[in-house]
């Protein structure tokens, strides 16, 4: 201790303590220096970089989706409006164990693998921090409420409510309205980034697409603070967005039902068009699909049986199914013959049921031909050919005829082409000539090509809104009006921009067209004639009607028959049998309505889609006449 | 051990002032000073909990509590620490032990003690005091500088308890102790050349305790420090919100309860450890430089308390309290700002929560003993 003691040098002590007291007092204040340095540079030099990086903290532009305008009929029935739906929507950056909340949440909701792998798509794309990423669309009342029971021992998820497109019809009008579906990675190269930055879904068929710039309407965005926790504490300023456009159709949806009625189960179409103004009565593509499917999300399965369906629902038969008009043609042909000088009202020909080129062995028959029963239907006409549908009649006609002169003539009435005003889907189907034969087969245009157009079939292609176009025109007695869907809207629309008129057919005489109208008024009204004197669908739909109808029906061959053999229906497969074609307009001095019906592998055109264009007709007109 | 006997041979022993009983003890520049500093940080913490009257009365309570405490501690004449000393560290590393042992956990590591009747507390806070005492202790009767044998015996004082807060873990509190152990050493005398080669250790030691020494989160910590924007979500979230908090403030701020980075829940821990960055960015520049001024007064008035104290005990631990202070100070805003990596160091006397707060006015409670205890 004492040496200890003695070693105690109080006074060093004292200076080297001051020393080391004063240097590291002198650290300190280095250090700190270092501090104020780091201050200054942070606070004073950077300070702008900073600044904008607090602003993009808590300033966030949010694009604000417009409201999609809503689609009315022509009596103003809501045809397509907006719906709110709830959402389950999962913050990642809130979520500690992804898999483990997933879990828990379906035990509360129906949560599928579909939704989960959707979720992970969704989650993989670029998203601002905290952003609610969808897991399960379409909440319903239920679950919402299971879910804000438990939603303490949920964090990181949210309901979210987003307005969407909903078809209250559901698949009556999808081939006619057309549907939206979902914004897809490929939509937003196409579309305006700003505008749709806020828009899940886009017009993809018929009017939802055609009209879509007016429909979508105009993006507004708020500018907002939000918390770390992406929630907004206040909203700093709001550009609104505007509404898109509401617009009506000139679609009558009570028609459109009892059309659809008339249709029943069978596969096919109908096109109602209005002479006066060309507008789309009526719609109908059989079987449908339900539109809404695509907007709430719809199952892998459930889209495979869709598009697989050997039905083709998603199919819209109307404006894209291309068909041999058959018989429907006729009229036209006799038309074009007239307009030629290449017959006369008053010039007849003997009709035993089969016909043949000269110096040729094929037998090319009347539908009458039996094999031991040549048919036929005797002395004819132009008008009874119309009434009694003579192939002979029209053989003869046809060679009488330059093929390319038909062809142009045919295209007067708009086949082969697109003339709708809004329809830019349809099929433009086919009216062919030697250079297209050229061309497209390599061969030559041969005489039996002709024989085969002369009574619609063979390489001419027609949809079923074409053929309404084509009875359109010759219930206006060859004057044009453009079909088209839209009636009205409340501002002009930027789409439409109305192409120019078409004009009237070339050729016919006022007395032909009156003639070729009382030849289409036979097919349905002349009846109590005796054995092949009644027309064609006198039996299945003349008797009892309220006014009077010009139509004219059809069959359009799907399968060859050889030479020598009967069509036999029973024998063909279902999906082999013969298309039925009804074309009519009515009432016939003073039409309200044409219409084209085609039921696919039906069987006869009078028997089967006649009745169908009977009800179609009585549905539109009945209620009109009895008003007046 | 004749501390006493020693003692009462020193030159300066032997005044009378330490006598007078009803005589209060307390530095009136430090007073004077820790209160601006307290009453700063309850105006800052004020907005940095949104207002929150609870929060804030809380916070004021215990800052009374424990000014009451330093004064208490104030009166307590500095040779009763030295005869304590001993006791209190070997009482404190037994804790530490107790922690290892029976600790109780929260978020992932056993810092707490929870004896029935007894409020929970940290055993760490009190080595904050017990290891720099220990070391003055150790050395006030040796002659100084240290030879190496006692500089052994003094690093084995700061290496047990050090290391124990380190295996709980607590990376701050252990650095904060190691600190206060070591300021004694260096304040003590240690020769340049030892200092030169504890630092060549440390740097050949460095690879080791980067792959065996820390845990995976203490890595990823110190690697954000150097690139933030690898992980902005996660480790280097802090980082970045806290740097565009202070940066954001600008010179003067955005003005007190303005703070966009603060109140939108941008910047996390902003109450407590990260509260810095809210006074930068209300405050600004300005506000933070004034609040570094503070801390400066009270560094170099307890600085020089501890040069003009008569005793080595004193001398020491005034000093080693003192820079333990600074310590604070610079690992909390150089990890704020950005320089250094993220260790659990609060704000000291602006940070909500009291234990800090108890530690460090005890601490400035003792530094005024030294001053106001002249006598021996």
């Amino acid at each position: 201790m004492a040496s200890k003691i003695s070693l105690k040098d109080n006074v060093r002590e004292r200076q080297i303590f001051f020393a080391r007291a004063l240097l590291l007092f002198f650290v300190a204040l280095c250090l700190i220096a270092g501090l104020v340095f780091r201050l200054v540079q942070l606070q004073i030099w950077e300070h702008e970089t900073y600044q904008t990086r607090s602003d993009d903290n808590r300033i966030q532009v949010q694009p604000l989706a417009p409201p999609r305008g809503l689609i009315f009929d022509r009596h103003g029935v809501l045809l397509a409006e907006n719906r709110p739906i709830s959402s389950l929507a999962l913050v990642r950056e809130r979520v500690p164990d992804l898999d483990a909340l997933i879990q828990q949440l379906a035990s509360l909701v129906s949560v599928t693998e579909e939704d989960i792998a959707g979720f992970e798509k969704r989650l993989e794309r670029a998203r601002r921090p905290f952003e609610p990423v969808a897991l399960k669309l379409n909440l319903s009342e239920e679950e919402i409420a299971r879910l804000a029971v438990h939603r303490h021992e949920l964090p990181g998820v949210e309901i979210t409510t987003e307005l969407v497109r909903n078809y209250p019809f559901d698949g009556l009008f999808a081939h006619a309205v057309g549907s939206v579906r979902r914004v897809t990675e490929d939509d937003l190269q196409k579309l305006d980034e700003v505008q749709y930055s806020a828009t899940r879904f886009v017009g993809k068929r018929g009017v939802e697409r055609f009209y879509e710039q007016s429909l979508h309407g105009e993006v507004g965005y708020q500018r907002v603070e939000i918390d770390a926790h992406g929630r907004i504490r206040q909203v700093l300023d709001i550009h609104p967005p505007v509404a898109g456009q509401n617009i009506s159709l000139q679609l009558d949806s009570r028609l459109q039902i009892s059309a659809t009625a008339a249709l029943g189960q069978r596969r096919g179409a109908i096109v109602a068009i209005d002479p006066r103004s060309g507008g789309i009565l009526a719609m109908v593509s059989n079987p449908t699909y339900n539109p809404n499917l695509f907007v709430t999300g719809i199952g892998d399965e459930e889209y495979r049986l869709l598009s697989s369906s050997r039905d083709t629902p998603m199919f819209n038969r109307a404006i894209n199914g291309q068909y041999a008009p058959g018989s429907t043609f006729k009229p036209l042909v006799g038309l074009a013959a007239l307009s030629m000088d290449a017959v006369s009202w008053e010039d007849h020909i003997e009709d035993k049921g089969w016909f043949q080129l000269p110096g040729q062995q094929r037998i090319y028959r009347d539908w009458s031909w039996r094999v031991g029963n040549s048919g036929g239907q005797g002395t004819v006409d132009l008008r009874r050919a119309i009434y009694r549908s003579s192939n002979v009649y029209f053989y003869d006609l046809a060679t009488r005829m330059d093929i390319d002169d038909l062809s142009r003539f045919a295209q007067q009435f708009g086949l082969g082409q697109r003339t709708a005003v809004d329809i830019p889907d349809a099929s433009s189907g086919l009216v062919p000539n030697r250079i297209w034969k050229q061309g497209a087969k390599g061969e030559l245009w041969y005489p039996g090509d002709s024989l085969n157009m002369g009574i619609g079939q063979g390489d001419l292609l027609v949809t079923p809104l074409q053929l309404a176009t084509m009875v359109t025109v010759i219930a206006n007695r060859g004057h044009w009006v453009r079909p088209r869907m839209l009636l009205s809207s409340d501002r002009p629309l930027v789409e439409f921009d109305p192409p120019r008129a078409i004009p009237a057919v070339q050729g016919p005489t006022p007395e032909d067209w009156e003639n070729m109208v009382d030849a289409m008024e036979d097919v349905v009204h002349r009846g109590n004639k005796g054995y092949r004197q009644n027309g064609t669908a006198w039996a299945h739909i003349g008797r009892g009607i309220a006014y009077r109808m010009a139509g004219k029906s059809g069959t359009a061959q799907v399968v060859e028959i050889r030479q020598g053999e009967e069509y036999d229906e029973e024998e063909l497969d279902e999906y082999n049998r013969k298309h039925a074609w009804f074309i009519a307009f009515a009432p016939a001095d003073e039409p309200l309505i044409a219409v084209s019906v085609l039921v696919e592998n039906g069987g006869g055109g009078s028997s089967v889609a006649g009745p169908v264009a009977r009800e179609v007709l009585d549905a539109f007109l009945l209620p009109q006449l009895a008003n007046r | 051990m004749s501390t006493r006997d020693f003692v009462r041979s020193l030159p300066h022993g032997g005044s009378a002032a330490g006598l007078r009983l009803l005589q209060i003890h307390l530095d009136p520049l430090l007073l004077a000073v820790l209160f601006c500093v307290i009453g700063y940080g309850l105006v800052v913490l004020y907005s940095a909990v949104d207002r929150n009257m609870n929060l804030f009365s809380n916070q004021a309570m215990r800052m009374g509590l424990a000014l009451v405490l330093m004064a208490a501690a104030a009166q307590i004449h500095p040779r009763v620490y030295l005869r304590w000393t001993p006791l209190a560290y070997a009482g404190g590393v037994a804790m530490l032990l107790l922690v290892l042992l029976m600790g109780v956990e929260v978020k992932g590591s056993r810092r707490w003690l929870d004896f029935p009747g007894l409020p929970r507390f940290q055993p760490s806070e009190l080595m904050k005091l017990a290891v720099p005492m220990m070391v003055a202790w150790y050395f006030h009767d040796r002659p100084l500088p240290p030879s190496l044998k006692d500089l052994c015996v003094a690093l084995v004082i700061i290496v047990i308890p050090a290391g124990c807060i380190v295996l709980q873990p607590d990376l701050g509190t252990g650095i904060l102790v190691a600190g206060a152990g070591l300021a004694v050493v260096v304040l003590a005398g240690i020769q340049w050349r030892m200092i030169g080669y504890a630092l060549l250790a440390l740097a050949i030691s460095a690879p080791w305790v980067w792959w065996y020494g820390l845990q995976d989160y203490q890595r990823l910590r110190i690697l954000t420090l150097f690139d933030p924007q690898s992980d902005p979500l996660g480790a280097g979230w802090n980082i970045i919100q806290s740097t565009t908090a202070i940066g954001s403030g600008g010179l003067y701020g955005k003005g007190l309860f303005q703070g966009t980075q603060s109140h939108l829940d941008f910047l996390p821990e902003s109450q407590t450890d990260f509260i810095i960055a809210v006074i930068g960015e209300e405050l600004g520049l300005v506000g933070i430089l004034a609040l570094l001024a503070l801390y400066l007064v009270l560094i170099g008035r307890g600085l020089y308390i501890a040069t003009q104290a008569p005793h080595t005990f004193q001398r020491l631990l005034a000093g080693a309290l003192t820079l333990t202070f600074f310590v604070y100070v610079f690992v909390n805003v150089g990890m704020v700002s950005g320089l250094l990596p993220v260790v659990g160091v609060p704000l000291p006397l602006v940070s909500y929560g009291g234990t800090s707060a108890i530690t460090l006015l005890v601490s400035f409670g003792i530094i005024m003993a030294v001053r106001s205890h002249r006598g021996w």
